[in-house]
């Protein structure tokens, strides 16, 4: 069946931008999220919005699922392929096409690094804000799909608070832009976040931010993880809010310091780091405040310049990956609580950890309560897998418990849609599916994501006889 | 009719909505209430316009068809008011008011300027409707974390949360704000806050408009880049141009710690323009003034001169957001039907070829063409169809005929 697809696809596209060699295939077999793989059944690497039109009328008119791939970073699964699907690879798409900084606007293409825009306008005093992690190499249509935020979101917010338009392809292969301008329904709003299941962004139009005049960046070791979430709720109850406010526990500073030797304050059992910015007076009060904020550490650093700010994040930033020094497998956990409940739910992943005889290492965003505990364990260990695997799931139960979500900022994906219903009830998950079905009533673009088994467009609620259609059809997985 | 263990009362003249009158006044007091009259309302195919303070019935076109008036008056409670977490979650007829005072007692706001008293939270979503500060902190949905919504067959749904950063699902808030009313029923929001700004000082400023100045400049549009750059990062940067003829007044709100010193750097920066720098508001401060007629023009801030250019002498009064591009044009005083049609029209022909997109919100008079061009709408349908299939929300009151 794709043996016809693939021929029409290598008609409508330039010349080496249709893969189905078996060795080639399988560089795109997974994203960020290594544990599920799957070989996409035909790779496209299109290099114009007309093409993704193509290709996603090809698809549909074949009745085949499609999936769009940025650059691959992706932390659940959201850019999976599907062994009978097609895989849309933005990698040729990488043209800046725009820089507008009277309008403080900036029009890109979909495989265009995060930071790439901002290296365009550093130099004028301009960035684009939202930063993730993994800002040198991920994509700007895989920010859009994912809704992505970084460490600095706590002040200035997600993709979707600074993305003004996108021109899509829909799942029925038209172009069509969402600008926020337009009148009627917040169609944008609606489609950043939602994993590439309402279709594919082609062109993107972001923000770009004013650079701020002041930035000071801290460093505060406390004795304990209490300590430092204390002196977390009074900075926030003494109304300031930081750029970034960002913790690790002592397991996650002995991790980096080991991968990255950050040469944090030794005997810490959490490392706090602030970052404040924002106009020069402002920014100078709010430090006198912290200092006193911060009274219960028993050490303070402050970076003096721009190298001393990289070297307080970078052992913070290389938190992820600095775990695989201290332990032969781990899973990277993504979940949000209401900040103040972090004492307690920590107290439970301790608890947690203990039972199963699985460490834990915390690193997360204090400021917003966003949490991501790297679940450590040996992969050689028979069980150790399944018992990581448990206490993985228990914290995400441990955030819906505490009123808090699933993820704060990797997203659903394929790893998570299994949990949707335990935070939303049917009814929520059956209304977000109107939306589904709105956008894409085929099911086809980029199936078995976001929402476990999904109801047919037009299949009323009840109960269901055999297997699911989706599920026959090889559409949808059954979780 | 309307059997359902909710109180209903008959309508009176203030029921009505762009003239039309309802049959029932339906006041739920719960979410499940809400739901339960919109199954009734299903059950018997029953139209329905949702309300909040009733402060912008009278925007957009009447309803194709309109059976019942569902007044949230009585869903009035703040739910929820985690200050250790900067979240409320507020009833849809909480009013603006009464929620940024109960707020204030613990040192916070919802950054969200509400254009007149009396405006509920649900109203305020449901239009969309955005002030000075959106250009810091973006408009209601850049503020909405979590909705519950009820849908026109009686579904209660939710989506988002109360923790500001989550991405777990479709955001339905996004959808349903500035959807009119005609999605479904925004039943319940919770919002992300700020604390309240240390300090606050405006600087009133005044500069002649376009075309005036022999040298061709537009002072108006030079201060507005000069501040948007600034580093000092004001809050908002509101132009009030009462008739769209004469001066035109600026005021420049600097928020946080050393507002004052901030102000006074902005100050200099603006030169001889200014007028005062001061610790109240000026007058009418982000308020609407008049809206029987209303229309609301989004622009790139590059193209405020052209704007202006636009709006002189048109007999509207221009007021909102230099930096942010987005301005109200209100009519103080009703010229009758011809002449509102044509000044809306030669309005819109002006500006359309600038990129502007401009909305007719509000009107006493049909032919006029409200919403211009409006892009996506054969998705906007399909969306319509999906949340509404019946048409009983709000039937015919938004963009294309949704």
């Amino acid at each position: 069946m794709l043996d016809e697809l693939t021929a029409a696809l290598a008609a409508v596209l330039p010349a080496d931008s249709v893969i189905t060699d078996p060795v080639r295939l399988r560089t795109y077999e997974c994203d960020g999220l290594t544990y599920h793989r799957a070989t996409p059944g035909v790779v496209v690497l299109p290099e114009t919005a007309e093409q993704v039109a193509r290709v996603v009328g090809l698809c549909r008119e074949a009745g085949v699922p499609f999936v769009a791939r940025g650059s691959g970073t992706g932390l659940s699964g959201g850019a999976l392929p599907r062994e009978d699907g097609v895989l849309v690879v933005t990698s040729k798409m990488r043209r800046i096409l725009e820089i507008d900084l009277p309008n403080r606007r900036a029009v890109v293409e979909p495989g265009v690094t995060n930071l790439a825009i901002t290296e365009a306008v550093r130099d004028q005093g301009y960035y684009y804000a939202p930063d993730p992690s993994s800002q040198q190499i991920c994509s700007i249509g895989g920010n859009v799909a994912e809704n992505s935020g970084g460490a600095h979101c706590l002040k200035y917010g997600f993709t979707v608070n600074h993305v003004e338009a996108c021109e899509i392809v829909t799942p029925d292969g038209d172009l069509v832009t969402l600008d926020r301008m337009d009148p009627g329904y917040d169609l944008l709003g609606a489609f950043i976040g939602s994993e590439g299941t309402l279709g594919i962004a082609t062109k993107i139009t972001v923000r770009l931010s004013r650079a701020p005049e002041a930035v000071t960046t801290v460093l505060a070791a406390f004795e304990s993880i209490e300590r430092g979430g204390e002196a977390v709720s009074a900075i926030i109850g003494a109304g300031i809010v930081p750029a970034a406010v960002e913790m690790m526990d002592a397991l996650a500073v002995e991790a980096a310091e080991a991968a990255v030797a950050c040469g944090y304050p030794r005997g810490a059992g959490a490392v706090l780091i602030v970052e404040l910015d924002g106009p020069a007076q402002e920014v100078e009060r709010q430090f006198g405040q912290l200092k006193e904020l911060c009274s219960g550490a028993f050490e303070l650093r402050v970076a003096a310049g721009a190298e001393e700010r990289a070297a307080i994040w970078k052992g913070r930033k290389s938190a992820f990956a600095a775990v695989g020094r201290i332990s032969p497998a781990y899973i990277v956990q993504d979940g949000v609580v209401p900040r103040t409940s972090l004492p307690r739910v920590l107290a439970e992943i301790d608890r947690l950890s203990a039972e199963h005889g699985i460490r834990v290492a915390n690193v997360f965003h204090a400021g917003d309560g966003n949490l991501h505990p790297l679940v450590l364990f040996d992969d050689a260990e028979p069980g150790a897998g399944e018992r990581a695997e448990a206490v993985s799931g228990a914290i995400l139960d441990l955030c819906i418990e505490h009123g808090g979500s699933i993820t704060g900022e990797h997203g659903v994906g394929v790893d998570k849609a299994k949990h949707m219903p335990r935070m939303f009830s049917q009814d929520d998950l059956d209304t977000m599916q109107l939306v589904r079905c709105a956008f894409d009533p085929a099911g086809l673009s980029n199936p078995g994501k976001v929402f476990p088994t999904p109801r047919l467009c037009g299949e009323v609620p009840g109960v269901r006889k055999g297997a699911h259609p989706l599920v026959e059809s090889g559409k949808a997985e059954q979780f | 009719m309307l059997e359902t263990g909710v109180t209903v009362r008959d309508p009176g003249p203030d029921d009505e909505v762009r003239g039309v009158l309802p049959r029932h006044v339906a006041l739920p007091e719960s979410v499940e209430e809400v739901a339960e009259v919109l199954r009734a309302c299903a059950r018997d195919d029953l139209a329905v316009v949702p309300v909040g303070g009733g402060t912008k019935l009278h925007w957009g076109p009447p309803p194709e068809r309109f059976d019942v008036l569902l007044d949230l008056c009585c869903l009035n409670q703040v739910v929820e008011h985690a200050a250790g977490d900067l979240v409320v979650r507020a009833q849809a007829g909480v009013t603006m008011d009464a929620l940024a005072r109960t707020l204030a007692a613990e040192g916070q706001e919802l950054a969200l300027d509400a254009p007149f008293p009396g405006g509920t939270v649900g109203g305020t979503l449901a239009t969309a409707v955005a002030g000075p500060r959106a250009f810091r902190y973006g408009t209601a949905r850049d503020l909405l974390i979590g909705v519950t919504v009820v849908l026109s067959d009686g579904t209660v749904a939710r989506s988002g949360g109360k923790v500001v950063k989550n991405v777990a699902g479709y955001d339905l808030g996004k959808l349903f704000t500035g959807s009119q009313g005609t999605l479904g029923v925004i039943a319940e929001a919770t919002f992300r806050l700020h604390p309240l700004p240390v300090d606050r000082r405006w600087i009133v400023a005044v500069a002649d408009p376009p075309g005036v100045a022999e040298t061709g400049s537009c002072r108006v549009r030079e201060l507005a880049s000069a501040l948007a750059a600034s580093q000092a990062e004001p809050s908002a940067v509101e132009l009030d141009w009462p008739h769209g003829q004469g001066p035109i007044w600026m005021s420049v709100l600097v928020e946080g710690s050393a507002a004052a010193e901030r102000a006074e750097a902005l100050a200099g920066l603006m030169g001889d323009a200014v007028r005062s720098v001061r610790e109240e508001p000026p007058p009418q401060w982000g308020e609407i003034v008049h809206d029987d007629v209303l229309a609301e023009v989004r622009f790139e801030p590059s193209r405020l001169t052209a704007v202006l250019d636009a709006v002189h002498y048109s007999g509207f009064s221009l007021r909102g957001s230099a930096v942010a591009g987005r301005v109200w044009l209100e009519l103080w005083g009703d010229p009758g039907e011809d002449r509102t049609v044509a000044a809306l029209g030669g309005l819109r022909e002006r500006l359309t070829p600038l990129g502007a997109r401009m909305t007719v919100l509000a009107t006493p008079y049909e032919g006029v063409d409200r919403w211009g061009q409006v892009g996506s709408l054969p998705l906007m349908r399909r969306v319509k169809e999906r949340f509404d299939p019946g048409r009983r929300m709000s039937p015919g009151r938004f963009a294309g005929g949704l």
